[in-house]
């Protein structure tokens, strides 16, 4: 025969056999071997490291943060950094009954042989997940029962900015951007290792690095109400505060050119720019706007060249931006056209962020996709004009219509509107003002004359409930009952109803026993964790998937741990209460969130830091938009 | 012009689906820069077509893709370049331009498939020549091959995702026969006509009352008509095209 017959043994070796892998669904999921996958010879460094997103393959592969910390890692010669996700239900059942270790993708070693097992923590329904992760690693959940022998356990990620549910499972956190002090951490971490030191050695050296919180070194009192009493080190060597980490010139850091390409489809299949980190809007519920302060720009050039090198290393066919607020993007102009005119011609599709709607994102629009399918899409977050001075969300009811009029007079006829519901001060007649809003845009289409319409158009409005985050203005704020949410949505149902152009209007509302648990754990302290542990234990992980969710479950969770939902939710905090998170410095003082929440009460807005600047305190970090005007 | 790619696809990519093998090569082909063609229209998708889906789980040295070029490449530098391209699992073979008529592309002209079946245990071995005189299947399985052929008809159940119905499955097996390395098997593929290797080991095992064999499949080269020939005669997909 004429064809070349191979000399090497194929392949390493899968931690799964045939059997399963034939049995499951989806079994690339799990054999690694993707296209710019990093391989290393194990013996040669002195670091195994492995990053988990606790959440299936196609989430987890979607996410820009860990490709960016796995390049990073990776580039590292004493570093092999590999991924784990967490196992679908049907291969978590099957490693259970069988006591197969869950392991890393590139090896296929169990991941209890590491040094580092790095979980990023995106939302609070993976809490489970998590948990479930140490478990099939086959390590004990808490942090002080794991062996020496085990990995470390580090956190990081939005959620890591109140880690204290979650601070008994962990070793330690990192918090905020990791390009900054990663490889101290790490030159520690072989230092220590060289030196023969254990691991609570190491855990005092890393806890006096800047940005890395150590929970088994603080304590927390409660007052008799169940308030916090105060927040404290119990071990000399660590910091009162933790200062979150930032990368002040976005200009020269490492950016994953060669990203893993994933054999099946995932959530985010495709090349992903990122053009800036924060946002300049301070919208008060919004947490990563506060969180992400300052405001950085990447380098437009550099952005035009990461997207010729990614689609080249990729074969993806398709780009999009990715950031907060990306028609804040100064560059935005330059950089889309770019795309346009270098990429449209070779069958790559770019695919936009939503845009706020004007003249040049519905040229832009128009020049990228098919009207007749693609939908414009509005958050106004709220109906009334009052709400949304609130939220501090400077859209207006005429930014709204003109955008869309503009929009139906360019052909378009589909409208998306997000709406949040039982906002701070809501009243009826805020809610009602969804329906009222929506009509309006219907409203305005029907205006253009008949011969010139698309057909009929199509209003989609949907509604989540506002769950108050750490580190915003709203972090006082009393959530609702689950009854409460129902009968709001119910409210602005009945008024969708009663409008002109009801059978033009469409609402849905997202569920909202999620909300609940998510707020609960958003602004949960340590007791809280002890609940995540019960419903894991009683057989709840992939609470962020409809079909695995068991409120049931997590109600008896909470009863049998005696926690009390209606602390956590229902009440508004003091003006001086300790917030579990307090301890961490991000820049942003309390006493501007405090401001901030007053001037919500009275419904008054704050213009955008490129307006004018409000003080937040993120100017410490001496850059982004905060020194834009003075260069 | 038509070019043809031929490719095999072993160890852990045996698990890649048929729609993954796909998009695969969709990216591949990109990162190859490959000069590929692109329907025209509002969503332009590339010019390729795939022969005939591969089971999971089953190895493979006879997989097909075409493609449409806007230029000519040479075989040599599309190859290396493919390769290239390439995850360790799946190496391209081929790089042969074929005539633009219907009839030799598309692949509507599958015909027939062969396929080395092996025992589960010595998978690994599959792309490999084979060098022991040790058969690794009894021998007595020489004669009861025989003995299943000489049924007047084989009837299985076959089972689609929408019906389940009888089937005589003689008339698909072109070739069954022993091989010091395993079992050949040439049967039947394509639009048409199309049986599984699967199907004829298990409807085999069972007339010859073995139970707990397990065995790993290969498939080695995917055949078209001959066009060129009177009567019928088979020749591989590969055959049909010539170096650019």
């Amino acid at each position: 025969m004429d064809y070349t017959k191979i000399e090497r043994e194929p392949m390493r070796k899968l931690a799964l056999n045939d059997e399963i892998l034939l049995k499951i669904e989806k079994p690339a999921r799990y054999i690694g071997n993707e296209v710019n996958s990093v391989m290393k010879d194990p013996g040669k460094v002195d670091i195994r490291f492995v990053m988990c997103f606790p959440d299936v393959y196609e989430i987890g592969m979607s996410h820009l943060g860990i490709q960016i910390l796995y390049d990073m890692l990776n580039r590292r010669e004493d570093v092999w950094c590999e991924r784990v996700y967490s196992p679908w239900v049907d291969l978590d059942q099957i490693m259970r009954e069988q006591q197969i270790p869950l392991f890393a993708l590139e090896s296929q070693d169990p991941v209890r042989e590491f040094d580092f097992l790095g979980i990023t923590l995106q939302y609070e329904m993976c809490y489970t997940n998590v948990l479930q992760i140490l478990d099939l690693a086959g390590m004990a959940l808490h942090a002080d029962q794991r062996k020496e022998s085990d990995p470390l356990v580090i956190g990081g990620g939005p959620c890591a900015y109140n880690p204290e549910p979650l601070a008994e499972f962990f070793d330690l956190f990192y918090i905020g951007e990791g390009e900054t002090v990663y490889d101290q951490l790490l030159d520690v971490y072989t230092d220590n290792k060289r030196a023969g030191g254990t691991k609570k050695d190491f855990l005092e050296m890393a806890c006096q690095i800047e940005g890395i919180y150590v929970p088994s070194f603080y304590q927390t009192d409660y007052n008799e109400d169940g308030t916090i009493a105060r927040f404290y080190p119990v071990h000399p060597k660590a910091p009162e505060h933790v200062k979150k980490q930032v990368i002040v010139d976005m200009t020269d850091t490492v950016y994953p050119t060669a990203p893993v390409v994933p054999y099946i489809k995932v959530t985010q299949d495709r090349v992903v720019l990122e053009v800036q980190r924060g946002c300049i809007r301070g919208c008060r519920f919004c947490q990563a706007g506060m969180l992400y302060r300052p405001t950085r720009e990447r380098n437009v050039d550099k952005l035009k060249e990461y997207a010729c090198q990614m689609l080249k290393s990729t074969g993806h066919e398709e780009i999009s931006l990715s950031s907060l607020s990306t028609s804040d993007y100064s560059e935005l102009k330059e950089l889309v056209n770019f795309l346009i005119e270098e990429f449209k011609g070779k069958g790559i599709n770019i695919s936009l962020p939503s845009l706020r709607i004007d003249a040049f994102s519905l040229d832009v629009m128009s020049r990228v996709q098919d009207i007749r399918k693609s939908s414009l899409t509005f958050a106004p977050e709220a109906g009334s004009q009052r709400m949304r001075n609130v939220i501090n969300k400077g859209l207006t009811e005429e930014d709204i219509i003109n955008g869309a009029g503009q929009a139906f007079e360019g052909g378009w006829n589909k409208v998306k509107l997000y709406f949040m519901l039982g906002l701070p001060t809501e009243t009826k007649e805020d809610m009602e003002a969804i329906a009222v809003l929506a009509d309006q845009i219907a409203r305005r289409y029907y205006e253009i004359p008949k011969e010139q319409r698309n057909g009929k158009c199509q209003i989609t409005a949907s509604s989540s409930f506002f769950i108050p985050k750490p580190f915003t203005p709203f972090q006082w704020a009393p959530m609702l009952a689950n009854e409460e949410y129902i009968a709001r949505a119910a409210v602005v149902k009945h008024a969708f109803l009663n409008q002109l152009n009801k059978k033009s209007l469409r609402y849905n509302w997202h569920d909202a026993e999620v909300a609940v648990l998510e707020g609960v754990f958003a602004r949960g302290d340590r007791r809280t964790g002890k609940v995540i542990e019960e419903a894991y234990k009683l057989g709840c992980i992939y609470d962020s998937w409809t079909e695995c969710f068991d409120n049931e479950k997590w109600m008896k969770a909470f009863g049998n741990i005696g926690v009390d939902i209606s602390f956590y939710n229902l009440r508004e905090r003091d003006a001086g209460e300790i917030f579990p998170w307090d301890f961490i410095d991000i820049g942003v003082t309390k006493g501007f969130l405090r401001k901030e929440w007053e001037k919500a009460m009275k419904a008054e807005i704050t213009p955008n830091c490129r307006m004018q600047c409000s003080g937040c305190g993120a100017a410490v970090w001496k850059g982004g938009v905060c020194i834009e005007s003075k260069n | 012009m038509k070019a043809r790619i031929k490719f095999r696809k072993y160890g852990v990519l045996k698990f890649l689906g048929h729609l993954d093998v796909m998009r695969f090569f969709q990216k591949a082909v990109r990162r190859a820069d490959i000069p590929i063609a692109f329907t025209s229209g509002c969503s332009p998708h590339m010019i390729m077509s795939f022969a005939q889906p591969l089971g999971l789980g089953i190895t493979s040295e006879g997989e097909y893709l075409d493609i449409e070029l806007t230029e000519p490449v040479y075989s040599a530098d599309a190859l290396r370049r493919l390769n290239e391209a390439m995850a360790e699992g799946i190496d391209v073979l081929s790089f042969r331009q074929i005539a633009e008529d219907k009839k030799s592309s598309g692949m509507t002209i599958v015909a027939a498939a062969e396929y080395l079946v092996l025992p589960k245990e010595a998978e690994a071995s599959a792309l490999r020549e084979y060098n022991s005189t040790e058969p690794v299947f009894p021998a007595v399985w020489n004669e009861q091959i025989d003995a299943f052929l000489a049924q007047p008809e084989i009837v299985v159940l076959k089972k689609t995702k929408r019906s389940e119905k009888q089937v005589d499955i003689k008339p698909m097996i072109y070739d069954f026969h022993m091989e010091p390395g395993g079992v050949c098997l040439k049967l039947a593929a394509g639009s048409e006509a199309n049986l599984k290797p699967d199907l004829v080991m298990e409807t085999f095992l069972s007339f010859i009352k073995e139970e707990d064999v397990k065995l790993h499949y290969h498939r080695r080269e995917v055949y078209a008509e001959n066009p060129k020939a009177d009567g019928p005669e088979f020749i591989s997909l590969e055959a049909l095209g010539w170096e650019i």
